[in-house]
């Protein structure tokens, strides 16, 4: 295997084609450089919203007017929604993770569609664009929410088009990556890659690609369907016109919930890789880990009334939708409990990337038990649009999805970058993030039990203690996670070269040179081995 | 760099597109099935001040345009490419008269205020606002399908006459094909729903 390490070929971060300059990066097709597109401007967005919401935690740390007025507390909450789910969750692990290492990880030089790849990454920059003008044209930003409920999101003076269609865009650029990953899994496997010698992250990538393909169709005519009544006054969910706005929930969370599981599953796919790695052992229970996968993708798909409990169904539709939330528990406790049995009598190596993954799976067992509870009919009734959904939420998005972007950014920066970052800088950053996060949210699940709604700028002043507890945490968190960037940052730039295999992984993206070259591969692979095979040391 | 090229994988990408455009259509149907659940006399009775006539022109227009692309596809695997160029000419040309028709179709109903945000259709009831704005926005993002199929198969056109695309290398094609298939299935559902079930 070592012989592969040293190559020749100049790496994807330096060859030359036919393009100069930064021509050479967006004009090309390199799956290794799409992925590296994205992977800046989802970072770029994620800094603007990360900002929106420490300013927002700001107003909320004391009763009344802090800081901003409540219009501009409704747009910040809006367009905070609009871009962490649609410009970074959403494309987060699979546009940048799934573009680089899809296609190596399953032994192919590049992905099926090429230059629909780069086609995908000009249409979320069209999103985006979309997306911001909104915020600075017209007669003032979106105030609605990300959800666009109606029938506000056609009363409102908010300039809404603009971040309709952007929303749009951004979910067309997200069908074609999906279809390209599905494409790309069926045709380009290396030989000997049948589909259960394939490494979980690529599977997990499989489910998402078919839930985008699927369900994202919905929420575009739904969107459509909200441009459509701004410009031509249809009614479709207006009920002064015969409309019904809780069919617009229907149609949104059709997507919508699905959705969650488009963030969710790469994210366990790539914990799927570090703790095998970190473990010095084959993942526990490979097949069941694939089974669960394809049974989150597709119980997801069942389960978007939970969303609605208190907007107005039928009592057997409710007994239905809330049943098929618990039932989505099933797979996903498989795959925790998966990890914990990979780690048993392992040879642990507590690096960077595995301290990450262990965060995450405290804390998506947070964000999965708080799930539940919503999923319950009677406390959700309760809990319904409390500062508790907001906790819960962003335990399984930002925990989840954002704790196991963080994990892959250090597990693969070696092989992105061919450097290694400072270890020690990477722990600190991962402590105070994580304790961080727990100070902000935590408390969240307290206020939201006692009653405090989301979504005011003002509330009582019984609240006020958890909120300046939850405010502080926002401080150590984005301390934490400026450590982080920095370091990530200054490491690409001038860090100690890395091997090509620098934590003993066993899938294929370690056997070739870090960066990667051009083609990836010389000479296309012949897997004979299982994804985790330890078997050999 | 690459001069890998997977026909078989380029197609499944087309099939795999199609799959979301049909989910695009079925949230919209979605929708007519329960306004139409809802509203039963007005869809009925508004149904039938649409034209069958014309309707059942333009579905026979669509139905012979999906066989002349179909044929264009086999002319080019005969390698005769002047007759794949004609075939894909008569597409081209049964796509406008359907425009064509569906333009004037369109412009009777607004010379009698029958319109998305129209006051006298208003007064007419919930059922008939919704009846109509369905027709309207359905038929209409279907006539954006057509469009989008043409500027497709004309685009083909060009590389066909160009010799880019022979009887070795036709899976644009057959693509361009596929997606002008799916356009004419979509109408086959849209024309019943709104002209038929009367």
């Amino acid at each position: 295997m070592s012989a592969h390490t040293i190559t020749p070929e100049p790496s994807y971060l330096e060859y030359k084609g036919k393009y100069k300059g930064i021509f050479a990066w967006i004009l090309s097709t390199d799956h290794k450089r799409i992925a590296m597109l994205y992977l800046y401007s989802i970072m770029l967005f994620f800094l603007v919203g990360a900002s929106l919401g420490l300013l927002m935690k700001f107003e909320l740390i004391a009763p009344g007017k802090t800081i901003m007025e409540a219009q501009t507390y409704n747009a910040f909450f809006t367009l905070h929604g609009i871009l962490m789910i649609f410009a970074v969750v959403i494309p987060g692990l699979p546009a940048v993770f799934g573009n680089f290492l899809l296609p190596i990880m399953i032994g192919a030089k590049d992905v099926a569609l090429p230059r629909l790849n780069l086609f995908s990454w000009y249409l979320y920059v069209v999103g985006i664009v979309l997306v911001l003008i909104s915020q600075f044209a017209g007669a003032g930003p979106p105030d609605t929410g990300w959800t666009f409920y109606a029938p506000y999101s056609f009363r409102t003076a908010g300039n809404m088009l603009p971040a309709v269609l952007g929303a749009f865009v951004l979910g067309f650029s997200s069908i074609l990556t999906g279809l390209n990953f599905i494409v790309t899994i069926h045709r380009m496997r290396a030989p000997g890659m049948g589909w259960f010698k394939m490494p979980l992250f690529p599977w997990t990538l499989y489910g998402t690609a078919w839930i985008q393909l699927l369900a994202t169709p919905v929420v575009g005519v739904t969107l459509l369907m909200v441009v459509a009544e701004r410009t031509l006054n249809i009614g479709f969910f207006d009920p002064a016109l015969g409309g019904d706005p809780v069919l617009y929930q229907h149609l949104f969370w059709i997507y919508s919930h699905p959705a969650v599981y488009i963030m969710i599953l790469p994210a366990m796919g790539a914990i799927s890789e570090i703790i095998p790695t970190f473990s010095r052992k084959s993942i526990f229970g490979y097949k069941f880990m694939v089974a669960s996968t394809l049974g989150i993708a597709f119980v997801g798909y069942f389960v978007w009334g939970h969303h609605m409990f208190t907007s107005g169904m039928s009592n057997t539709a409710m007994y239905t939708f809330s049943l098929l939330t618990f039932l989505v528990a099933i797979p996903s406790a498989i795959k925790v409990f998966n990890w914990v049995s990979t780690m048993h009598k392992g040879s642990i190596d507590l690096q960077t990337p595995f301290l990450w993954a262990l965060a995450f799976i405290f804390v998506f067992m947070v964000g999965g038990f708080t799930g539940l509870v919503l999923g319950s009919l009677a406390a959700d009734v309760h809990l319904h649009n409390t500062a508790f959904v907001v906790a819960h939420f962003h335990f399984i998005v930002f925990g989840g999805t954002g704790f196991a972007f963080f994990a892959a950014i250090h597990y693969w920066f070696p092989k992105i970058y061919g450097r290694m970052y400072d270890t020690k800088w990477a722990n600190t950053g991962l402590v105070m993030f994580f304790i961080g996060f727990i100070t902000l949210y935590m408390p969240m699940f307290y206020l939201g039990f006692m009653g405090m709604p989301r979504r005011y700028y003002d509330y009582d002043e019984v609240f006020h203690g958890g909120n300046i507890v939850s405010s502080m945490g926002s401080w150590m968190l984005i301390a934490g996670l400026s450590i982080i960037i920095i370091n990530l940052f200054r490491s690409a730039r001038s860090g100690p070269k890395a091997l090509a295999d620098p934590w003993g992984g066993k899938t294929l993206e370690w056997t070739v040179a870090s960066p990667p070259s051009l083609e990836n591969f010389e000479e296309i692979p012949t897997v004979t081995k299982g994804p985790y095979d330890y078997t050999q040391d | 760099m690459d001069t890998h090229r997977d026909d078989v994988g380029s197609k499944i990408g087309m099939w795999l597109f199609l799959l979301t455009e049909m989910l695009l259509f079925g949230g919209l149907f979605i929708v007519y099935s329960v306004y139409r659940f809802r509203n039963p006399e007005a869809f009925h009775l508004a149904a039938e001040e649409l034209n069958v006539f014309v309707g059942t022109l333009n579905t026979a227009i669509l139905l012979i345009s999906s066989a002349t692309v179909a044929m264009s596809i086999t002319a080019i695997q005969l390698k005769n490419k002047k007759l794949s160029l004609v075939l894909l000419g008569i597409t081209i040309a049964l796509g406008l008269v359907f425009l064509v028709n569906k333009y004037f179709e369109w412009g009777i109903k607004i010379e009698h205020h029958i319109y998305p945000g129209s006051e006298i259709l208003a007064l007419r009831g919930h059922g008939d606002v919704l009846f109509f704005g369905l027709y309207y926005f359905m038929t209409g993002l279907h006539a954006l399908h057509i469009i989008a199929g043409l500027i497709f198969i004309g685009f083909v056109f060009v590389r066909i006459y160009k010799n880019k695309i022979d009887s070795g290398n036709f899976a644009l094609l057959e693509n361009s094909g596929l997606y002008w298939h799916l356009v004419d299935l979509i109408w086959i559902f849209l024309f019943p729903l709104f002209y038929l079930i009367t």
